[in-house]
């Protein structure tokens, strides 16, 4: 095809939207905060270039520690839902057939179109001192107390956890769906343990979504703030929190830009480290979900 | 592999379980004649749906503004968002499906981008950008600008940045599937470009269409994270939730929070009916 004029100006036409979308709200905000990240203030209204926020985050432990923590919590939440994940998804893509199959996805999806505030709000009460688990633990006579299971790191990751299971169940039962079975069979025809064709043949061939998962998770779990905040209480210190109490508390907003370029950095250096470890593409890793 | 054991099969239905367990205690505590979302059970009552507070205390759902003008405030949000997104996410489609120009690749790479970045990192970069922007143009037009400052339209602007990358992909992807020679036909019987847009492609891409802007409008409705950072005086839904949750709220909430999950349950299965014609 030769581009006319006219053709040139039907092509611009279409790609406006696209252009002030990215443009106006996703590359200039970024560089917005960017710049502001390298901001200080000097006197009263009076800002100049500087890398005072990115030292103040080196320099005040409770800072960097609850970066430090944000990222490993999110690591063992990601890996926690990976081993909960992958029994399910197997029995979805191997074992169950016809409708039972399609019943299991659907019930997995069910819960995921729901809010995640009311999923929190459910977990509450359950966990909390005068929740339900406690309230049965006492009927029952196992606890003669009121037992609060909320406000602790256990339940931030049981919340956490409980909101990335579907987005691992799904990247994986769609990679294992074309597995075939004739290779498992020669697995055991071969002499094979079911514990050495699960290492050595239907993990290597589920790889593709364990990544797909697995990256999904991470970032949903790292940039997550209602359910550390709400299940966690004092005790959820996650570093999301940090930056609404810059931008919004205290109204530190090169501080708060700092941290949320630091944010930023981590959850894509993971993803681009996880992504360049199992050599998946951006496109194909987002299409498995 | 294919004769699961007997613990295969009781951790499957222990998992079900577990998934359902939470949404199960908010629908059955919205039916509690308690002022707390918590046992023991003291019996059935629709208070907190209709009440007016004089049984229970607190006013049900249907009877607390506080409430209705969450509602409220998240259909103003929902419906622009979703509309602008199914138009917009139209044409973006059509750029990644049938436009042929040089740096292509570049820009659906950056189509996929919103995807990637912490929902709270959206919110504060437009917060900041949005306010740079609003002082500048104060200072030059001599008005206030209320637009830009934190507030509805400014949550607006927040969700469409990464909702509008689902509703570009879910119409690329129908847009794909598309026979040309459909068009070419429609051509050579006479018909102008609007014409065959308009009876032979957009009819094509409806139930795309239609999936685009109910995805859209859940994913407004439900959406946290980034809105937290934008909201001003008004809070849509999931914002009062939180504060409520904060600080120890009444079954009114779990009574919302069902009506929500029998909403979302509505338009999820409309969603399902309409990708299932679509094969």
């Amino acid at each position: 095809m030769i581009a006319k004029p006219a053709q040139r100006l039907t092509l611009f036409l279409l790609l406006a939207p696209a252009i002030l979308w990215l443009g106006l709200l996703i590359v200039l905000p970024h560089v917005e905060i960017l710049v502001l990240s390298f901001s200080e203030r000097v006197a009263p209204r009076v800002y100049a270039f500087g890398f005072g926020n990115y030292l103040e985050f080196f320099t005040e432990p409770l800072y960097w520690r609850t970066f430090a923590r944000t990222a490993f919590m999110s690591i063992l939440v990601t890996a926690l839902t990976l081993v909960l994940a992958f029994p399910i998804a197997l029995y979805i893509a191997r074992v169950a057939q016809g409708r039972l199959k399609a019943m299991l996805l659907l019930l997995c999806l069910l819960p995921f179109w729901v809010s995640e505030l009311v999923r929190t709000l459910g977990w509450m009460i359950l966990l909390r001192e005068t929740g339900v688990i406690s309230y049965a633990l006492r009927s029952i006579g196992l606890a003669n107390q009121p037992v609060e299971l909320l406000y602790n790191d256990g339940a931030v990751i049981l919340g956490l956890v409980y909101g990335g299971l579907l987005f691992m169940i799904v990247p994986l039962a769609n990679a294992l769906e074309s597995l075939e079975p004739a290779v498992v069979e020669a697995g055991y025809d071969l002499g094979g343990s079911r514990w050495t064709v699960l290492r050595r043949i239907v993990i290597p061939h589920a790889m593709p979504g364990i990544v797909a998962g697995s990256i999904i998770v991470f970032m949903l779990t790292i940039g997550n703030f209602a359910t550390p905040v709400l299940l966690g209480g004092k005790n959820g210190l996650w570093f999301t929190e940090q930056i609404y109490a810059q931008f919004i508390t205290r109204f530190n907003w090169p501080q708060g830009a700092a941290f949320g370029m630091l944010l930023l950095l981590l959850s894509s250096a993971i993803v681009w480290l996880g992504l360049r470890l199992t050599g998946q593409s951006l496109g194909t890793t987002l299409k498995q979900a | 592999m294919n004769r699961p054991s007997l613990a295969w099969k009781f951790y499957i239905a222990a998992f079900y379980l577990f998934l359902f367990a939470p949404l199960l205690v908010v629908a059955i505590f919205a039916f509690n004649a308690s002022p707390f979302p918590s046992p023991p059970w003291r019996g059935f009552t629709l208070e907190w749906f209709t009440g007016s507070g004089a049984v229970v205390g607190k006013p049900g759902v249907l009877m607390d503004p506080i409430w209705l003008e969450s509602i409220g405030n998240s259909f103003k949000v929902a419906i622009p968002v979703a509309l602008l997104a199914v138009l917009l996410g139209t044409v973006n489609a059509w750029v990644l499906e049938r436009a042929e120009f040089r740096g292509k690749t570049f820009v659906a790479m950056m189509m996929l981008w919103p995807l990637v970045i912490p929902g709270v990192v959206l919110g504060i970069s437009i917060l900041a950008f949005f306010s740079r922007v609003a002082n500048g143009l104060e200072d030059w037009l001599q008005t206030d600008l209320d637009l830009l400052r934190p507030g509805l339209s400014l949550v607006v602007l927040g969700q469409l940045s990464f909702i509008l990358t689902i509703a570009t992909l879910i119409i690329a992807a129908r847009l794909r599937k598309f026979d040309r020679s459909l068009e070419e036909a429609a051509f050579d019987l006479g018909a102008s470009r609007a014409r065959v847009l308009r009876t032979v492609t957009l009819p094509f891409l409806r139930p795309a269409l239609i999936g685009a802007g109910l995805v859209a409008l859940l994913m407004s409705f439900e959406n946290f994270n980034t809105t937290l950072m934008l909201v001003g005086s008004e809070a849509p839904l999931p914002i009062a939730m939180y504060g409520q949750m904060r600080e120890g709220a009444s079954p009114a909430i779990n009574a919302v929070s069902l009506l929500l999950m029998l909403g979302v349950g509505g338009i999820a299965s409309v969603f399902a009916l309409t990708s299932k014609t679509e094969r």
